[in-house]
C-alpha cells in the first residue's frame, strides 16, 4: 500500500487536480464541520444574496457532528455522517469556493459533475472509528448556528486525519471501482 | 407459580442507564471477534486497513470510555417483564426514558433525536424507542441498542409477492445491500424479518439485530440456510470495509420470521453498522 499524501490546508485546486481516488491523505489545518440543516441555511442565504456566516472560499467542510466534549477534553468522538444527503446542496456550495467535503457514502451524478467542473475533491472518512479520529482533532469552536446542537458549523484545528479521496477531478470514484474489482458478479 | 416481586423504578432507571453507557463505548466480544477474522482473512489491502481501524477504535473506546461512533444513536430498548413482577415507586415507561436521558446527558453522548417536520433537537436523546412484552417469570430482562441513523436509513419494509418464495426474499435481501453499497458503513449486519403484518416484520428485523453476530437461527433451518447463504452473495458483492473493496460487506445475516396472512408476504430488511451495539441484564 502507497504511504499517505500529508496535505495541509487550504487544498488548492491545483491540490485537488494530483489527487487521484483511492490516494490516502493525512490532512492537517483548518477545516469547518456542517450537515443537513446548516447546508440548507447556507444555500438559503446564498440564493437571497446574503452574507453567510463563514466564507466557504478555499474551504474544506467535514460533514460532521461530534459527541460533546467529556471533562478535560477538545472533542468527544468525531467521524463523518453520510454524504448523499448535502448531494443536494453541495453543488451550490462549490459555486461559491469550497474546494474539499469530507464524509462516506456515494455522491450524486451532480455532485461528481461538479467534482469535475470546480476541480476540487470528495474524501471519504471512515465510518465508526469516532474514537480514533477524535484524538487528531487539536481544537474546535462553534462558529455558526449554535442553536442546532451537534449539528452546529465548527471550526476545527486537526492533525493528519486519515482520509482517503473518493471522488477526484477526472471523474474517479473509489466505490465503482471496488464493486468492478472485487464483484464476482453471477 | 412464581413469587410476585417488587422491582423499584430507581433500579430501572439505573439498569438502562448503565447498558447504554456500556454500550457506547464497548463494543462486544461477539463483534470483535468476527471482525479480527474477517481482518485476517480480508484480501484488499484498503479493506484490511479499514478493519484494522475498527479495531484499533474499539481498543481506543473502550480505554479512554470515549463513544466508538459519534452517532450514539437513537435508543432502542427491547424489555421483556416477567408477569410476576411488580413495579414500584413510579411509571415504567418513564423509568426507562429518564435511564436513556441520563445516560445520554451525564455520558456525553450526542444527543440525536428531533422532532421530524421542525428537525429540533429534544435536547436528552429521549423519546426512547421502547418495545414491551409479558413474559413468564419474575424478572425484568432488558436489551439496550443504540442505532444508528446512516444504516437505518438503508433499511426498509416492504411486502413483496407471496409467490416469489425464499428465493425472492434472498433476491431482496442482496439488492437493498447492493443499493446501500458503502453508505451504511459496511461490514454490516443485516437483519431481516419475513411475515407477521408490516409492522411486525419491522420488529423482527431488528429483534435479529440484537442476537450475538454471527449467531444462526436455531429454530428453523430454512432460515439458517437463508442467512447462510445471503451472507455468502453478499460478500460477494465486492463493496468490502467502507465500500473500499473486498469480501467483508457483511458480517452477519440475521433472519426471523413468523406466519403472515394469505394474501401478503411482509419483508423488513433493517441495515447496522460494524459499530453494532447491543447489551443486555436481567434484574
Amino acid at each position: 500500500m502507497k504511504n499517505p499524501i500529508k496535505i495541509h490546508t487550504p487544498v488548492t485546486r491545483d491540490i485537488c487536480e494530483e489527487l487521484r481516488t483511492g490516494d490516502r491523505v493525512l490532512l492537517s489545518g483548518s477545516i469547518i464541520t456542517g450537515r443537513d440543516t446548516a447546508h440548507k441555511r447556507l444555500c438559503k442565504l446564498i440564493a437571497e444574496g446574503s452574507d453567510l456566516p463563514v466564507k466557504l472560499d478555499g474551504e474544506t467542510i467535514f460533514y460532521a457532528a461530534p459527541t460533546p466534549p467529556g471533562p478535560g477534553r477538545i472533542i468527544g468522538s468525531i467521524g463523518p455522517t453520510t454524504s448523499y444527503r448535502m448531494d443536494e446542496y453541495a453543488p451550490v456550495l462549490m459555486r461559491s469556493g469550497l474546494i474539499g467535503m469530507i464524509g462516506k457514502g456515494k455522491r450524486s451524478a451532480e455532485v461528481r459533475a461538479a467534482i469535475m467542473k470546480y476541480k476540487t475533491v470528495y474524501f471519504g472518512a471512515m465510518g465508526g472509528i469516532a474514537a480514533l479520529m477524535s484524538g487528531c482533532v487539536k481544537k474546535a469552536d462553534i462558529i455558526a448556528y449554535e442553536d442546532l446542537g451537534p449539528e452546529s458549523i465548527m471550526r476545527l484545528e486537526i492533525e493528519d486525519f486519515p482520509l482517503i479521496v473518493i471522488n477526484d477531478t477526472r471523474g474517479g470514484d473509489l466505490y465503482e471501482d471496488a464493486v468492478g474489482c472485487h464483484g464476482m458478479v453471477p | 407459580m412464581n413469587t410476585i416481586r417488587e422491582i423499584p423504578t430507581d433500579i430501572i432507571t439505573d439498569t438502562v442507564k448503565g447498558l447504554f453507557l456500556t454500550a457506547s463505548s464497548e463494543l462486544g466480544e461477539d463483534v470483535l471477534s468476527v471482525i479480527r477474522k474477517a481482518a485476517q482473512s480480508e484480501d484488499t489491502e484498503l479493506g484490511k486497513y479499514a478493519l484494522e481501524k475498527i479495531l484499533e477504535n474499539a481498543k481506543v473506546a473502550k480505554d479512554d470510555s470515549l463513544p466508538l461512533c459519534q452517532d450514539t444513536g437513537l435508543a432502542v430498548v427491547f424489555v421483556e417483564v416477567g408477569q410476576d413482577v411488580h413495579v414500584t415507586g413510579g411509571d415504567f415507561n418513564e423509568a426507562v426514558q429518564e435511564g436513556v436521558r441520563r445516560a445520554y446527558t451525564d455520558g456525553f453522548l450526542r444527543k440525536s433525536v428531533c422532532d421530524p417536520i421542525t428537525r429540533a433537537n429534544t435536547g436528552d436523546n429521549t423519546p426512547a424507542v421502547i418495545h414491551t412484552e409479558i413474559v413468564l417469570g419474575n424478572t425484568i430482562r432488558f436489551i439496550a441498542m443504540p442505532k444508528g441513523g446512516g444504516s437505518e436509513n438503508m433499511s426498509s419494509s416492504v411486502m413483496l409477492l407471496p409467490s416469489s418464495g425464499l428465493e425472492g426474499i434472498r433476491k431482496h435481501i442482496i439488492d437493498m445491500v447492493r443499493t446501500a453499497g458503502p453508505n451504511p458503513c459496511p461490514p454490516i449486519i443485516v437483519g431481516v424479518g419475513i411475515g407477521g403484518s408490516i409492522e411486525k416484520s419491522a420488529l423482527l428485523a431488528k429483534r435479529a439485530l440484537s442476537r450475538r453476530v454471527g449467531e444462526p437461527n436455531l429454530l428453523d433451518t430454512r432460515l439458517s440456510e437463508l442467512e447462510r447463504e445471503a451472507l455468502v452473495e453478499i460478500n460477494n458483492l465486492g463493496i468490502g470495509p467502507q465500500g473500499y473493496g473486498g469480501k467483508t460487506t457483511a458480517l452477519a445475516v440475521h433472519v426471523e420470521m413468523m406466519p403472515c396472512h394469505i394474501a401478503s408476504l411482509p419483508v423488513t430488511v433493517n441495515i447496522q453498522c460494524h459499530v453494532a451495539r447491543h447489551k443486555e441484564a436481567v434484574i
